[in-house]
């Protein structure tokens, strides 16, 4: 059973912690999340220029 | 599998992929199982009333800011020591963690702190213990950026890392040794915990689940760099291609 939730007079101070501790998670997944694709976006476009590395070549050709 | 086959970047992405999904999953169910035990369960304290709450984001955080260091440390070990490819790769993955985390400790800390002891911050040894902890994630991460190859990027990196954990005992113990605002140990103690079960319980709850946030995205992490890794030797390739 959930009970309606009282804060108390220091309501705003937990509510600010809250939210703060979750602004900073979500900014470090968003920014996880980015950097991933933002790596495998150039990978991509050099690759697709003709780059490749030795150990990929090797594997294509295995 | 042995912790040697996982050196082959390529053995220890496959890995993670396969390992993330599940992680994703565990961590939103206990975030979700924390969460509700924390704001719905878990009673006010005799004392602080609700801001308690705070402790349930405050606690864990402070413990994943130690922990990442204390990880980055063995990771600088293995750097310096056994030369694992995939130790710096570790650390460094690990450093904007470990700050974000301890942010989160500071601020949240402060926030508890201004109902509770009517101030945002004291000059005590605790809490400036943790802000140094801060500023050194900073300037790890800052010496990341400044050198740009990878290798004696590490070595650096790694130097000033196990120099570092010096603060962690600082960090841990420093409620003992010097006479703080900030409370002492309630939780890992000897004599074992003071703090009611019907509060412990959300806190553990929720210390597991920032855990494995932490494992999650510090997994990622390294997945980033090694694709970033990669990125660079195929630019080198093309650079050494045009002016051979």
């Amino acid at each position: 059973m959930i009970a309606p939730m009282d804060l108390g007079p220091h309501s705003g101070f937990i509510v600010a912690a809250y939210a703060i501790a979750f602004a900073v998670v979500a900014g470090l997944i968003a920014w996880i999340v980015a950097d991933h694709r933002a790596q495998l976006r150039t990978l991509d476009d050099l690759e697709r220029a003709g780059v490749t590395r030795r150990s990929a070549a090797r594997e294509e050709v295995s | 599998m042995r912790l040697s086959e996982l050196a082959n970047p390529s053995r220890f992405n496959a890995l993670a992929e396969r390992v993330l999904p599940w992680l994703v999953v565990a961590t939103a169910l206990a975030f979700a199982l924390g969460l509700y035990q924390a704001l719905f369960v878990a009673p006010d304290d005799y004392q602080q009333g609700a801001t308690v709450k705070i402790m349930f984001i405050h606690v864990p955080s402070a413990w994943l800011g130690m922990l990442g260091w204390g990880l980055m440390s063995i990771a600088a070990l293995g750097t310096l020591v056994w030369r694992h490819p995939l130790a710096d790769v570790a650390m460094k993955a690990a450093a904007p963690i470990g700050a974000a985390f301890t942010l989160i400790c500071l601020v949240t800390g402060s926030l508890w702190g201004r109902p509770m002891w009517g101030t945002y911050w004291v000059w005590d040894a605790r809490l400036t213990s943790v802000l140094i902890l801060f500023l050194m994630y900073l300037g790890v991460i800052a010496l990341w950026r400044t050198v740009e190859d990878p290798s004696r990027a590490a070595r650096a990196a790694a130097i000033l890392t196990l120099v570092g954990a010096v603060n962690l005992p600082i960090i841990k113990f420093s409620v003992d040794w010097w006479n703080t605002l900030h409370q002492p140990a309630s939780v890992l103690r000897l004599g074992g915990s003071t703090i009611y079960p019907t509060i412990l319980m959300p806190l553990l709850i929720m210390a597991v689940a920032f855990t494995l946030l932490f494992v999650t995205l510090h997994l990622s992490a390294m997945r980033n760099e090694l694709l970033r890794r990669r990125v660079r030797t195929v630019r080198l390739m093309r650079a050494a291609a045009v002016n051979p």
